[in-house]
């Protein structure tokens, strides 16, 4: 029987898992040196939040693993022996396999900052990392002001667990707007004044020059690069970023570029090696996506994909439509396609943008300025179904496609208010178009005949 | 310095002090209950039930005042109420013996049997008056201090969320129809009795939504008796009372979902969402608890069916020639319906029912079937081996009181909120089976949106592990959902939607997690 080895637990490791069980009756056994059990990632803050207790975000019972017969190894793998098909597992033991599935994910980015290593800084990525902030960031008392360092996803949710303890935070980001490198202005706009509404020190414009220790070798405060400002502080947190976890891979004659690079199919240089994930790189980027995404979906897809090669069906990973979600703080964010930044989009590409006059909600339409073709679609605080989305994306609707048909992609909770009529008036005023909102239609919707 | 996390689990001051001003109203109707006798009832009434909203109302003001709208979930799995720490355990334990007092001992309440009223029972003498011109009984302290409770929470709810339109209206829905139907109501038609508008008659107390088998008693002789004797408007409520069961609600199950009458009209539904929405976190989501859950709701409604059959069979008569309806035509009717609904069901909807829920309903059918025939061919006497007051006592001391009440209601900061619901009401249980396999409501799960986060399964009340159903992109589509929209609301990137829709495709057991590429999706749909 197959011998299949996956490093690592978390979504794409534990997809491919899956996958192959299901496929297949190959032996599967899956190491991981952070935790016990899957857990799911993206939900640790709400443990921290006290919304859910970490057993809470294991998605399926213990037993679930026996029952399908993947066995789980507690343990750190030190080195990938390509030659002899065997890893050596926290310095001692050695674990053969056949088929070797790379998924071991991020690390936070550190940039060389002086004093990034001191106690009481941290990235937030792994469960070791909220055990961590229970130590640096218990409570308002122990830690009387956290420092956030990169204004992100992971920046902004380590905001919201701080805040959730009433623990002061100042939140440093390098852009002159809150991720404006992916978002809109607009859009980047609404966020910046909720961050102030949740009453989070927002510097924006602001990097960090150095994190200063006392005497004991902890956190004490840091320095502001662009003002020399002194913010004393308890807790740092970095949040610029992460960065494909694959130190124990040097030397083991992988290709290593950011990530442990692969091919469409998912395959390293070397036979019967595979990597997914956060830690993948691809040699080409495809379509416009990045040649790493540490995104909680792809990690999903490339586990399908890879488990459908390693089982006989030789697969190429061709992700679909790009699609995405997040949430700032109260505002849920999802976007459908591609919405390009004003720094990084393209010049073929024409924004509307639509914000509501009260509330923080708002919507970023992108198309093609000639052809009218409907490119993407950011939304933030009214919910859209992806579907439908995803449907319009591949017939290639235009921009007024999608706009009379707007009604049909709400996915809001019944009895919400709709905002179709007024975000077509918008787009009218501001084309010279006279286009009407179609009601909403459930056989459009659902696809009936 | 401590090495574990401490997150504020503790409540502020103002909360405090709104916890004592509510506990101060409390402790009006415990001095009552121990035999003060207050002098102005109405006064020291109004005075408790007043000190008791403004402290829930006070407590919730302090708790989301200058929060932006919002999930607002944070620390409750620190506290000890809602953790099942030692205040939840207090908690639950004083909601039970408040149960067990109420229901087997209302002496100590200040019930007097023929006499006037003492204790906190009197002291409701002055509002039960005033609506009813009776004085008050346990169930009349009992329902309005309920109608308070749901009413004073239901504020809170909706202030919780506030940014929710669907569970604002729901929570003004269940309001409604607990203060008018279940409360007001009822005290005003007795005001009717004996009035030349009944005929001379006396129409028994009746909380117009309460359907059965949920009002499992609807149907006794003296029920009966009631309606028949209070004229065209009593006659109109009897019809009323078999409409609701066999049109109504099939029909507005068909349409929404079992959610129209659990989650915005029942009052057990309305207490669980309000005054209980604290603790929903707490059911069981392992699939043991299904099994169990399975098991015990579809014997309860066994047992009620079979109970209601022997209540109504005993006072019905052999001879045609007095009423249409005799002891033998009855059993038969309700021999052939169930015979029918079996078989449709078999029929069209086998391939989706499991392997299990196949043989329980094929052993239930058998049991409740041989059963009626049994009684059939032997003639007088017991109905279904048991005495039919036997088996009526058995089902409201077992069911009606200790489950609904006593567990379903005292046990809220250990089992959930929804415990009685999930695992006793056989009125849930009949429009879930209903909801189950004909009906157009679903949760819809957004393509492939779903990260797994499990905030859906743990505020569940009903102990769905929606997440299972979200991760694989399939819809939920469940017996027990009655859809109280949480799982929507506390979903972190909007992948849940309540809806009605056409009953093709459903189900969507396919999985269908969209965004990846077409061949892929056909091979992981492969089975």
């Amino acid at each position: 029987m197959e011998n299949i080895v996956i490093i690592g637990n978390g979504i794409a490791g534990i997809s491919a898992a899956r996958h192959i069980r299901k496929l297949s009756d190959k032996r599967i056994v899956i190491v991981s040196a952070e935790t016990d059990y899957f857990f799911s990632r993206t939900a640790l803050m709400y443990v921290y939040m006290g919304h859910m207790k970490f057993e809470h975000i294991q998605p399926y019972e213990n037993w679930f693993w026996e029952k399908n017969r993947i066995e789980l190894v507690r343990g750190y793998v030190n080195k990938v022996d390509t030659a002899n098909k065997q890893l050596l597992l926290d310095s001692s033991r050695a674990l053969h396999y056949d088929k070797l599935i790379i998924a071991t994910g991020s690390k936070p980015n550190k940039f060389g900052w002086p004093g990034q290593d001191l106690h009481g800084v941290q990235g937030l990525y792994s469960k070791q990392d909220l055990d961590m902030l229970e130590i640096n960031a218990p409570n308002k008392e122990v830690c009387k002001r956290a420092v956030i360092v990169g204004g992100g996803l992971i920046g902004i949710e380590l905001a919201e667990m701080l805040r959730s303890r009433e623990i002061p935070v100042t939140f440093l980001v390098r852009e002159d707007s809150f991720w404006n490198g992916v978002l809109p202005n607009g859009e980047s706009q609404l966020i910046n004044e909720h961050i102030l509404e949740h009453h989070i020190d927002l510097r924006l414009g602001a990097n960090l020059k150095e994190i200063v220790a006392d005497e004991y070798g902890r956190v004490k405060s840091i320095i502001v690069q662009e003002t020399g400002e002194e913010i004393p502080c308890d807790m740092v947190g970095l949040t610029a970023g992460v960065s494909p976890n694959i130190g124990f891979l040097q030397d083991s004659g992988i290709e290593l570029g950011r990530g442990v690079k692969v091919n469409r199919f998912l395959e390293t240089n070397v036979k019967d090696i595979y990597a997914i994930g956060d830690c993948a790189e691809q040699h080409e980027p495809i379509g416009n996506r990045r040649p790493i995404e540490a995104v909680w979906y792809t990690g999903r897809m490339m586990g399908e994909t890879v488990a459908q090669t390693i089982c006989g069906n030789t697969l190429e990973y061709k992700p679909g439509h790009w699609f995405n979600s997040a949430k700032f703080l109260d505002i849920e964010y999802q976007t459908y396609g591609w919405v390009f930044s004003e720094k990084g989009k393209k010049e073929e590409e024409q924004h509307f943008h639509w914000r509501h006059a009260t509330e923080k909600l708002c919507i970023t339409l992108a198309y093609h300025k000639d052809s009218n073709l409907f490119l993407g679609i950011n939304t933030f605080g009214i919910r859209m179904r992806h579907e439908v989305f995803d449907r319009w994306l591949t017939e290639g609707r235009t921009a007024d496609y999608i706009m009379e048909h707007l009604a049909d992609a709400n996915f809001d909770p019944e009895f919400f208010k709709h905002h179709e009529k007024a975000i077509i008036a918008a787009y009218n005023k501001e084309t010279g178009k006279s286009l009407k909102p179609k009601k909403k239609s459930l056989k459009r919707i659902f696809q009936l005949t | 310095m401590a090495l574990t996390g401490q997150p504020p689990r503790e409540i502020s001051l103002n909360q405090k002090l709104a916890s004592i001003t509510g506990m101060l109203g409390l402790t009006v109707l415990l001095l009552a209950s121990f035999g003060i006798n207050f002098q102005n009832k109405g006064l020291w009434l109004t005075v408790s039930l007043g000190l008791i909203t403004a402290g829930i109302l006070w407590f919730s003001y302090e708790q989301y005042k200058g929060k932006s709208a919002g999930i607002k979930n944070d620390g409750v799995w620190f506290k000890s109420l809602t953790n099942l720490g030692f205040w939840g355990w207090i908690a639950g334990l004083s909601i039970t013996t408040f149960y067990f007092i109420l229901y087997f001992f209302p002496k100590y309440l200040g019930l007097v049997e023929g006499g006037d009223n003492k204790g906190v029972i009197a002291l409701f003498d002055p509002l039960s008056k005033a609506l009813s011109g009776n004085p008050a009984s346990q169930w009349f302290v009992y329902g309005a201090l309920y109608t308070i409770a749901i009413l004073a929470f239901g504020i809170k709810f909706m202030w919780k969320y506030r940014h929710n339109r669907y569970e604002r209206l729901r929570t003004m829905s269940v309001m409604f129809f607990q203060t008018a139907f279940a409360f007001i109501i009822p005290e005003l038609m007795a005001r009717l009795n004996g009035t030349s508008v009944l005929n001379g008659g006396s129409l028994p107390y009746y909380d117009l939504k309460n359907i059965w088998p949920l009002n499992y008693s609807n149907f006794e002789g003296y029920r009966i008796k009631g309606f028949l004797s209070s004229g065209d408007i009593g006659f109109a409520m009897l019809i009323f009372g078999i409409v609701s069961i066999f049109v109504i609600t099939p029909f507005l199950t068909y349409k929404y979902g079992k959610r129209w009458y659990c989650s915005w009209v029942c009052g057990c539904g309305g207490l669980a969402e309000t005054a209980g929405d604290s603790f929903r976190q707490l059911s069981d989501k392992t699939v043991k608890a299904w099994n169990v859950e399975r098991w015990i709701i579809h014997s309860v409604i066994v047992f009620v069916t079979l109970m209601t059959t022997a209540v109504i069979y005993s006072y019905l008569g052999n001879d045609t020639s007095k009423y249409w309806l005799t002891k033998s035509t009855f059993l038969i009717g309700v021999a052939t319906l169930l015979t029918a609904v079996f078989a449709l069901v078999m029929i069209f909807k086998r391939d989706q029912l499991k392997k299990d829920a196949q043989y329980g309903a094929i052993g239930y059918f058998v049991i409740i079937i041989s059963l009626v025939l049994i009684h059939f061919y032997s003639g007088e006497g017991n109905v279904f081996l048991f005495k039919s007051g036997a088996l009526r006592k058995n089902y409201s001391f077992l069911i009606g009181s200790i489950f609904s009440g006593v567990i379903g209601t005292g046990f809220y900061p250990i089992f959930g909120n929804r415990a009685w619901c999930r695992f006793g009401c056989p009125m849930a249980g009949i429009m879930g089976f209903q909801q189950r396999l004909f009906s157009r409501f679903r949760i819809t799960t957004n393509g492939g949106q779903c990260i797994s986060c499990g905030n859906c399964s743990t505020y569940c009340e009903m102990g769905i592990d929606v997440r299972a159903y979200a991760q694989k992109g399939e819809n939920v589509v469940r017996s027990s959902c009655v859809g109280c929209g949480i799982c929507s609301a506390v979903c972190p990137r909007g992948v849940l939607k309540l809806e009605n829709g056409p009953l093709e495709g459903r189900i969507d057991s396919n999985q269908v997690l969209l965004g990846n590429d077409v061949d892929l999706m056909n091979l992981v749909n492969q089975k």
